[in-house]
């Protein structure tokens, strides 16, 4: 939906009637190409409304006033994990955050998350983050002939690893932990998470393998429980909790 | 420059890409190009569940399957493709379900199924419970577990490399080709978005799997992403599109923004009311109500809303009402969309309805394909290596109204194929040549839009060609009304024309993406206006106010919207004369639509009056 920032006051739902507003976004930017190598901060002010989004003021300095302010969005309603950013301090998806919900009285400070190379202005490049995910096999492993139907699974069984499963890859989690900001080599608390989903699905045999990997001295043991990545996850998702779990599979290899 | 050789490249990463790419990358060299990361892809963002015949929960078979999709389609749909899909829609839930993907589960541990919209037991009876599902987040597994099997398997992708040009062996909008001469594709030249830097990809095969095109509209359920590109790569080269005019208005999706709320609120209970608290959708369909097929629920929205119905301070939505579910069987089956209500609007559906109107959601038509997924060039001749699967095509297993669920089914059925087929023409075909300097023409395109000092805003233009689509091409339509939009779109085409970025850089210039985005828009809200002036008749997702009755005897066809250049002598068996509106004259120096028709297979099930 781009429309939100250009509706027409007639056509505002009801929770859209709260007033427009003004609101200044303080954003950091790093433009190598036009500003040299150091980041910078600038500041812009645009008109909003009830239901707007984080995502729809920095659509509108784009489309109205500065066309070369870059970030990444897709989805715009939380399901695709491209607009991850650090608002006012706190990872949060753009399209998540509402401005009126952001304290607009006072200048919203947005930068790109922390712990991965920037590209330019909130565009960070994810490989690492990804690279980290691969590493602890994000897929089902099996042994064996293939069933001819599905394996069965209980409600219960397939509930004790719901949580993780809604995992969107989004990095505001791990670009939120102080352990990775100062050791990029830590899986991270994404990668623990989908490892989590695959070792307590009770259709996997590989989960010794991934208790093995995340055994590791940049594995899960590096967790120092600040539940900022709990926190900072758009879906809702206790990751500090999923974490603990991983951990606690090591040690009694239950799971 | 960079060159790069792959036996089949596949652009597009979601469902139906990283399908093909599990197929192909098996037998043979592949590549997959897209402008996001994988898991970004739209498939994500499908809720409700994927349909197949399993009888898990109770009595069930793939030929009530087909029926449903056939009539739900509006007959225009082949019935040989759609009688595939339901047959192979078994082993596509199975395959999903050996991958890990994690379905919803009876007490008995087998995968769960439930209703939805339009699909029933035994033609018609009542609703059946058919889709298989995770919550309210099955494209988002399907899309991880997808995006999971390729990590395992490895497969190549080039992420943020955007597709700009189709390379063919022949420009189709410039002469007809000769009997007895093939069309063979050559590969493709994409833009990598971090560096700037142009890259050409040549092939054997190439699949398009670039989903939809929902940002022609101004409120819509897509990403903002779904620009139609692969749509209009295919018919920027003069390959025709098909069924343009029959765009899915889906019937939930939150008022004033356009966000989808799944069907399966409805398949889970849920139930439409007007301003009156009535439930209007016993009037429309009075044998499966709020479970009737997409286009009947969202005409009746639109329709109590006209006529005064409307519920809200401008009368200008209808509720969807949740308050008699149990929060807890909410929570389980439809906490994604319930949050969204929460965060985006500030309701709360355990106790208050939630405010919903029409959203451009699914374009049923695209680039015309046969059932292994081989591209078409007119009604008969494919393109040699050339594959299409997903939104982006059109099989035709949707005809004019897509079911629920069947777009999961589709890319994961039809993704395989295309897949399949692709590797196994690459391993028999040699390579094709490339042009001469085959990014030529895209590059000098790109580079005017870059440096063009000051010109018209992308975003203005893209404003105002969203805002003519929903008013005059959306729910209801007339002659009168697209022949507004048509016009509006060719003052547009030619502001387009003078369009310039103020990003100026190499490095992630979004900026100027989204200039190259809109021309795509641009293009193919064309494909859709023009189709439907032509279609005068109602059927399916195209209704004409000033046709409401769906006319068998003269529109029983696929259209088939060719781009010609100006000023080309135009002699192909393929076109036809219009049957309905004259289309106006394009701009000056613009390219011409041209129509064509194709023949609707129909195996089994002869038209009949559609009634739920």
């Amino acid at each position: 939906m781009t429309a939100v920032a250009e509706r027409s006051a007639a056509a505002e739902p009801k929770a859209g009637e709260i007033p427009s507003f003004e609101v200044t976004l303080k954003i950091r930017r790093y433009t190598p190409e036009t500003h040299g190598d150091e980041a910078y901060w600038e500041e812009h002010t645009v008109t909003a409304h009830g239901t707007d989004r984080l995502l729809d003021a920095l659509h509108k300095i784009k489309w109205e006033s500065d066309g070369s302010l870059t970030f990444r969005r897709s989805c715009a309603h939380g399901v695709c994990g491209s607009d991850a950013m650090r608002i006012n301090g706190r990872n949060r998806l753009a399209c998540k955050a509402l401005l009126k919900d952001l304290n607009p009285d006072k200048p919203i400070t947005v930068e790109p998350i922390k712990g991965l190379p920037v590209i330019k202005d909130l565009v960070v490049d994810m490989e690492p983050f990804f690279a980290s995910y691969r590493e602890i096999m994000p897929f089902l492993i099996t042994t064996g002939t293939e069933p001819s139907r599905e394996r069965l699974q209980s409600p219960e069984q397939r509930a004790r690893f719901d949580d993780t499963t809604k995992c969107i890859l989004c990095a505001a989690c791990t670009s939120s932990c102080p352990v990775f900001w100062t050791d990029g080599q830590y899986f991270g608390p994404a990668a623990i998470v989908n490892a989590h989903r695959f070792i307590f699905d009770s259709r996997d045999e590989g989960g010794a393998q991934r208790l093995e990997i995340l055994n590791d001295k940049e594995g899960v043991w590096r967790c120092r429980t600040t539940f900022n990545c709990t926190e900072a996850c758009p879906r809702g998702i206790e990751v500090t909790k999923a974490i603990q779990e991983v951990k606690r599979a090591m040690i009694t290899r239950a799971f | 420059m960079q060159t790069h050789q792959f036996d089949v490249v596949i652009v597009g990463a979601g469902g139906a890409g990283m399908r093909a790419a599990l197929e192909s990358s098996a037998r043979t060299r592949t590549a997959v190009i897209s402008k996001l990361y994988p898991t970004r892809s739209h498939t994500g963002a499908a809720q409700g569940g994927m349909c197949a015949a399993l009888g898990n929960v109770e009595d069930d078979n793939p030929e009530w399957h087909t029926f449903d999709t056939v009539k739900g389609g509006d007959y225009l749909v082949d019935q040989d493709a759609a009688t595939i899909m339901a047959n192979e829609a078994i082993d596509a839930v199975l395959d999903l379900e050996r991958m890990g993907l994690p379905f919803n589960r009876t007490p008995e541990g087998r995968i769960d199924q439930r209703r939805f919209g339009g699909h029933t037991r035994n033609h018609g009876e009542a609703a059946v419970r058919r889709a298989c599902y995770a919550a309210d987040r099955t494209g988002h597994m399907i899309l991880q577990t997808l995006y999971q099997q390729c990590v395992k398997n490895e497969v190549a992708f080039f992420n943020e490399f955007y597709v700009l040009d189709l390379i063919l062996t022949h420009d189709l909008t410039g002469r007809e080709v000769p009997e007895g001469e093939d069309v063979a594709v050559s590969g493709v030249v994409a833009y990598e978005l971090s560096t700037g830097e142009i890259h050409v990809f040549r092939a054997k095969s190439v699949v398009l799997a670039t989903g939809g095109a929902g940002k022609i509209y101004k409120t819509t359920s897509n990403a903002h992403t779904l620009t139609g590109d692969g749509m209009a790569l295919a018919y920027r080269r003069g390959l025709p599109l098909e069924d343009m005019e029959f765009f899915q208005f889906h019937p939930t999706g939150l008022a004033g923004l356009g966000i989808l709320l799944s069907e399966a609120a409805r398949g889970e209970g849920g139930i439409l009311r007007n301003a009156d608290g009535e439930r209007f959708m016993e009037r429309y369909a009075p044998t499966i109500k709020d479970l009737a097929p997409r286009d009947i629920v969202a005409r009746s929205m639109a329709n109590e809303v006209r006529e005064g119905r409307g519920a809200g301070p401008n009368k200008d939505y209808v509720l969807l009402d949740l308050t008699h579910l149990d929060p807890a069987h909410i929570d389980a089956k439809l906490p994604d969309i319930t949050e969204f209500a929460r965060t985006y609007l500030g309701i709360e559906p355990y106790t208050e309805p939630v405010p919903v109107y029409p959203t451009a959601h699914y374009a049923m038509g695209g680039v015309p394909t046969n059932v292994e997924g081989e591209v078409l060039r007119d009604t008969t001749h494919v393109v040699k290596g050339l594959y299409a699967a997903g939104e982006v095509a059109c099989v035709s297993v949707h005809g004019s109204n897509r079911l629920g669920t069947n777009s999961l089914l589709d890319i994961n059925v039809f993704g395989k194929r295309a897949g399949i087929s692709a590797a196994e023409y690459a391993a028999g075909a040699s390579w094709v040549d490339l042009p001469a300097d085959p990014a030529a023409a895209v590059v000098e395109e790109l580079e005017d839009m870059r440096n063009r000092p000051q010109g018209e805003r992308v975003s203005d233009v893209r404003r105002e060609l969203q805002q003519t689509m929903d008013t005059n091409a959306q729910v209801f339509r007339t002659a009168e009304s697209l022949r507004q939009a048509f016009q509006d779109i060719q003052v547009l085409q030619e502001r387009y024309s003078r369009v310039s970025v103020q990003d100026k850089g190499r490095m992630f210039n979004t900026d100027l993406i989204e200039a190259i985005e809109l021309g795509f828009l641009l293009d193919i809200a064309e494909t859709v206006v023009v189709g439907a002036l032509n279609r005068r008749e109602s059927r399916g997702g195209h209704f004409r106010e000033d046709y409401p009755k769906r006319d068998d005897e003269n529109f029983m066809e696929h259209t088939m919207a060719y781009r010609r250049q100006p000023g080309v002598p135009v002699d192909s068996p393929a076109l036809s004369a219009p049957k309905g509106e004259e289309v106006p004259e394009p701009g000056p120096g613009r390219p011409v639509v041209l129509l064509g028709t194709k023949p609707v297979v129909t195996t089994v099930y002869q038209p009949m009056e559609r009634k739920y």
